[in-house]
């Protein structure tokens, strides 16, 4: 009986083997691609080992694209011109891509295997994007789902942002989690605070990075990102201004009004920031001090399921009913949205109902 | 079984089409059956995979696992068969015809998981095919499975215009699509019977 069973486990072992052996054996062959050169905007050349995809391969040498979702393809974000050497479109890249990007050989780095030289056309901008070493400061529990962390960059470091960028905060392993992964967060700290950034970060039930963040980060620890990234800072014009935020959105709000109550502002401006209950609000002192700050400022809290413990007296349901009251000139107004995805398409077609037109609403979404 | 492998090929693909008959490799054939491009390529490659994990199968069957009276193992083995198949495949295929990996590639993957692959290897088993026959039927049942998968691909693309209930959209109408293409196959049932 025992001499069977050690008899079939061999044997089943031994298939899995010569399987496993031969895979080994054809990646170590197969994917061998040599070394490859990528050149970037006509000017520089980096050489790289061939068959890793081009994200990762920048990546090796320090040039980072943005990318929110650590490369799986999700995010979309980690676009860049390739003029040759992409090889053809993947299915893959197709849903990110709109047509004008397609015509202009626009793809995803995270999906273009680097297999020959490959001559990519990126931002100048783009390599003012490093990885920065920083300590934690300080911890913040804003509400039960919410941190503020503040990381003090090492060596003397600065880094020069835009009010509204973010960056992708690196994550460490932790308890079974073996492996690193790199997440986007949007900098809540003003540009002026160059040695330090802040960074609020809601608990994603199962989330790789924000279980990490929440549960196992404490003041002291050493922690790598890097940065910034994204197109969402205010744009400078006279136009009115709407934010509108749900969550952890209110990160590149917060930094906006504090880098403007530096720089100073006249426009008109109202943030609308919604959450569930009570529970779910915070920094709303500090919010609504920006009205004593700014000529012509509202912050308005809006509770879409206030409980009736709550006690609260102010607005309720969704932020979109009141939108109407805070628009003066639908064509001379710009909208800021950060939040879920949901909230994102459901304020945009509000806004643009009410008149505003879809290319002054910008937004940084989560998804 | 005594069937000859010429109508064992034919069969598969019609009379006992191995998704309108036995509904297996559902969950690719419903997800990817939006574009007739993209299921062209998912339904080549599930061809492609068929024709030979059947025969890798076989061989294993044969000649490992009965020699070594171990036939209980067939279903993990034939899994990691599988599995170990279409990773080989599409490293030599990302190799060697890159043209047909980018048609192919992101599909390979998928395939690992094609209750489909199984199922033929099983069913193999289970009806005694020799070694012809196996490669016949797995050719058939992979073109049977492409040839569902077009149909419904087909019809798909003509609905994107039509307008459906809410309650119908996405994988309603396509389970009510097929189930109206699985009664339409038993026409050809008494051509041949091969279960």
């Amino acid at each position: 009986m025992f001499g069977t069973i050690i008899k079939d486990i061999a044997v089943l072992a031994g298939i899995s083997g010569i399987l496993a052996i031969l895979l080994v054996i054809a990646e170590r062959f197969l994917n061998d691609y040599g070394d490859c050169r990528i050149n970037i905007n006509g000017k520089r050349d980096i050489t790289i080992k061939g068959g890793n995809n081009l994200l990762a391969s920048l990546g090796e040498k320090e040039i980072f694209l943005p990318s929110a979702c650590g490369g799986r393809g999700s995010c979309g974000t980690c676009k860049c011109k390739i003029t040759e050497g992409g090889g053809p479109l993947l299915p893959t890249e197709k849903p990110f891509l709109s047509k004008a990007e397609l015509e202009d050989s626009i793809r995803l780095a995270c999906q273009v295997k680097v297999k020959t030289d490959v001559f990519i056309q990126i931002p100048e901008s783009i390599f003012n994007i490093r990885k920065y070493t920083s300590t934690i400061t300080e911890i913040i529990d804003y509400t039960y789902d919410i941190k503020g962390i503040t990381f003090k960059l090492e060596d003397g470091e600065e880094i020069d942002f835009k009010a509204g960028q973010y960056v992708q905060l690196i994550s460490e392993p932790y308890a079974k989690m073996k492996q690193r992964v790199s997440r986007a967060y949007s900098i809540s700290s003003k540009p002026e605070d160059r040695n330090s950034i802040q960074l609020i970060i809601r608990l994603v039930p199962e989330g790789i990075c924000t279980t990490w963040v929440h549960n196992y980060l404490k003041v002291g620890d050493r922690v790598n990102f890097t940065g910034p990234y994204g197109d969402f800072y205010l744009r400078d014009t006279n136009a009115d201004i709407i934010f509108v935020a749900g969550g952890s959105g209110k990160a590149p709000i917060k930094s906006i009004l504090e880098h403007l109550a530096v720089v100073g502002i006249e426009r008109k401006m109202t943030y609308f920031f919604g959450a569930r209950t009570l529970k779910d609000l915070y920094l709303t002192d500090e919010m609504k001090a920006f009205e004593k700050i700014f000529p012509d400022f509202r912050y308005e809290p809006v509770l879409s399921q206030p409980e009736s413990g709550d006690g609260w007296q102010g607005k309720t349901g969704y932020v979109m009913p009141y939108f109407k009251d805070a628009i003066r000139d639908p064509k001379n107004t710009e909208a800021y949205l950060c939040g879920s995805p949901g909230m994102i398409n459901a304020v945009c077609n509000a806004l643009t109902d009410l008149g505003v037109a879809k290319e002054k609403i910008y937004y940084d979404s989560f998804g | 079984m005594d069937i000859s492998a010429f109508l064992l090929f034919w069969a598969a693909i019609f009379t006992s089409n191995i998704l309108l008959t036995n509904f297996l490799g559902m969950c690719s054939y419903l997800s990817v059956s939006k574009e007739v491009e993209s299921s062209v390529g998912l339904g080549i490659a599930v061809t492609f995979v068929l024709v030979f994990t059947t025969a890798l199968n076989w061989l294993v069957y044969h000649y490992i696992l009965l020699p070594f009276n171990i036939e209980y193992l067939q279903y993990i083995v034939f899994i990691i068969v599988i599995a170990a198949f279409v990773q080989l495949l599409e490293l030599l295929i990302e190799r060697y015809t890159p043209a047909l990996y980018y048609t192919l590639g992101i599909f390979l993957p998928l395939i690992t998981v094609n209750c489909a692959i199984f199922g033929v290897s099983l069913f193999m088993i289970i009806r005694n095919y020799d070694f012809l026959q196996s490669i016949a039927f797995g050719a058939g049942s992979g073109l049977g499975w492409l040839l569902a998968i077009l149909m419904l691909a087909g019809i798909r693309s003509k609905l994107k215009e039509k307008l459906i209930p809410i309650g119908l959209q996405g994988a309603g109408i396509s389970l009510i699509i097929t189930g109206i293409m699985a009664l339409a196959f038993i026409g050809f049932s008494g051509v041949a019977t091969i279960q």
